[in-house]
């Protein structure tokens, strides 16, 4: 075991580095900051440029700077913004929360919809029950969530005015976003749960169970859903990092004040620290849930710790 | 006839799923080839009849924009681009990942631990994120948005291929191919390929559609085709400012891509049931 969860833990780590890597190349591509920090000002030179450089650390090799990015990481630090100044874990700790909170409740409403909805589809398979479930949940995949979202401003905050359209100000503002990701991510749900509910149904001791005389809400929920609860939280925590994609583009439209809305402007800004940190700790925290999914798993499960 | 109808074989193939999908497919293909002949030019501009809202004008039958501009028209212009950008990325995908996947699979050692711990990478990057880096590199278009969707996915064809050649190169037939001295060129083409046929189908068919919506996100967050096109994420932007006074900019184009996603989606259930019953692709 403990062999396992080292093999694990270095796999994450190594992911890691791979992906702050690719951050830290990628970005510095995308054009000079002190060019989009002087824009505007008249007669700049060419040695003003280069102080700005030099004041954001910019001249140091590459190597240094990569170094320092990823010291950064572990003692949360990760220098000031190149816009304003503000210190960059400041802004994070403004924005990861509210993410955080949205991908919360969306994960939420969509279990306590999708586990229900699954397992009634699955027992009653083939059966019209089960038919409009899965019609319903195919619909509910191919929703685009930026037009879901834009739908659901147009009736409830643009017709009927119930909702505040934009901005995160007390539980009224969460019903929307959540409402969106929600509907998509349940979709999904649903057609796992009921995938999952079949293979468990048709094994052995659901029969035993049966066959004991048990009644059919105690096999499903008791016997049934406990062995389902395994694979569905290996396949909720690999959702993870769709589910926070699909927040930062509907922040957007939602003027959350998230990780998308500060990866947006950051990057608009060419703001390095800015946009390295967002994107550091996202892939950071999908690694992190993917390994804690993947430990407890072969804690339960002593198959997989010999892959 | 009615005894034909019953068949099983029949049934399978006619079943709800085929019918829902084919027709909505139909429909939007039909519309975006017939558009260059039947319906006005999607960018001409006319200021005296702007924001005519849909069924109300007949020759505007699903009104205008802010600039007087044809509704249906326009989506189905868009419709070309996303149909578009969605089955060159998927193939695209397709030929690097298959490849890529046959040689970990089969060879194992180095190339699948490369593969592998890429794979790794790449799921923990969110989409999105790459893509605002990428476009912020080297700029949005069609061609980039291709690449970009290209890059991110192949990597589910190889995971798959992978999975399946690992299975199938200790199946018998794959093994006294081998002991009779089959080339491994040839046993990967004329053995392993057909088999994973059925499985690299369905995910083509699902991932049309994810790529069509990841590229209509793309192009409404304005990292994707130039707004001067037409395209359905690019109407969806310029819809948002007029949400108060004209929904229909904003109803049609995000109707459009829910329709053509949701005829890729049954289609693709569908093929599963079909050709991979076992549910390897399954999600």
């Amino acid at each position: 075991m403990i062999g396992f969860i080292l093999k694990r833990l270095l796999q994450a780590a190594f992911v890691v580095v791979a992906v702050s890597l690719v951050v830290a190349v990628a970005i510095r591509m995308t054009g000079d900051p002190a060019l989009m920090i002087s824009q505007g000002a008249t007669n700049i030179t060419e040695a003003d440029l280069q102080r700005i450089r030099e004041g954001l650390g910019l001249n140091e090799p590459f190597v240094v700077q990569y170094a320092n990015s990823l010291i950064g990481l572990l003692t949360w630090n990760f220098g000031n913004s190149f816009v304003g100044g503000t210190p960059v874990n400041i802004l994070i700790s403004r924005a990861l929360p509210a993410t955080l909170m949205l991908a919360f409740t969306t994960l939420l409403l969509s279990i306590i919809i999708s586990v229900p909805l699954g397992i009634r589809a699955a027992v009653s398979r083939g059966k019209w029950s089960d038919q409009l479930i899965r019609i319903c949940s195919l619909v509910g995949l191919s929703f685009p969530n930026f037009w879901l979202a834009t739908m659901l401003v147009l009736l409830f905050a643009v017709t009927f005015r119930l909702l505040p359209p934009s901005g995160m100000s007390g539980f009224e503002s969460f019903i929307m976003p959540t409402l969106t990701m929600g509907i998509i991510l349940t979709a999904t749900n649903v057609r796992l749960v009921r995938t999952t509910m079949l293979e468990t149904l048709n094994s052995q001791y659901i029969m035993v169970a049966r066959a004991k005389g048990l009644s059919e809400n105690k096999v499903l929920y008791k016997h049934a859903l406990r062995n389902c609860a395994i694979p569905l939280i290996t396949y909720f925590g690999l959702q993870f990092g769709g589910l926070l994609g699909g927040i930062v583009v509907i922040e957007r439209v939602f003027n959350w004040p998230g990780m998308g809305t500060l990866a947006f402007d950051a990057v608009a800004a060419r703001d390095y620290p800015v946009l390295q940190a967002v994107i550091m700790i996202l892939s950071l925290m999908i690694v992190l849930v993917n390994l804690i999914v993947d430990i407890a798993y072969g804690f339960v499960d002593p198959r997989i710790r010999k892959e | 006839m009615a005894r034909l109808l019953r068949s099983p074989a029949l049934q399978r193939f006619a079943s709800l799923e085929f019918v829902l999908g084919a027709v909505l497919l139909i429909a939007i293909a039909g519309t975006v080839i017939l558009s260059g002949w039947l319906l006005p030019d999607p960018t001409k501009i006319s200021l005296s009849s702007r924001l005519v809202p849909p069924l109300v004008n007949a020759a505007h039958p699903l009104g205008t924009d802010a600039l007087g501009r044809d509704i249906l028209a326009r989506v189905a212009s868009g419709g070309w681009i996303s149909l578009q950008v969605g089955f060159i990325s998927v193939a695209g995908s397709v030929v690097l990942g298959v490849a890529m996947g046959l040689v970990a699979g089969y060879y194992r050692g180095i190339w699948d631990m490369i593969l592998m711990r890429f794979a790794d990478v790449q799921l923990a990057l969110p989409f999105i994120l790459l893509a605002i880096t990428f476009v912020a590199i080297v700029g949005g278009s069609i061609t980039n948005t291709i690449i970009l969707l290209i890059v991110s996915q192949w990597v589910q064809y190889a995971r798959l291929v992978r999975a399946s050649v690992m299975s199938l190169r200790e199946r018998e037939f794959v093994l006294s191919a081998r002991a009779i001295g089959v080339a491994d060129r040839n046993i990967i083409m004329r053995h392993l390929l057909p088999n994973l046929l059925g499985p690299v189908v369905v995910l083509m068919t699902l991932n049309v559609a994810n790529n069509i919506l990841l590229e209509s996100s793309l192009t409404f967050l304005g990292l994707g085709v130039d707004p001067s096109i037409p395209s359905w994420g690019g109407m969806l932007a310029e819809g948002r400012t007029y949400l108060q006074t004209a929904w229909w900019i904003s109803v049609v184009p995000g109707l459009a891509i829910l329709l053509t996603v949701l005829g890729l989606n049954l289609l693709g259930d569908w093929l599963r049931d079909l050709l991979d019953p076992t549910g390897r692709t399954s999600r």
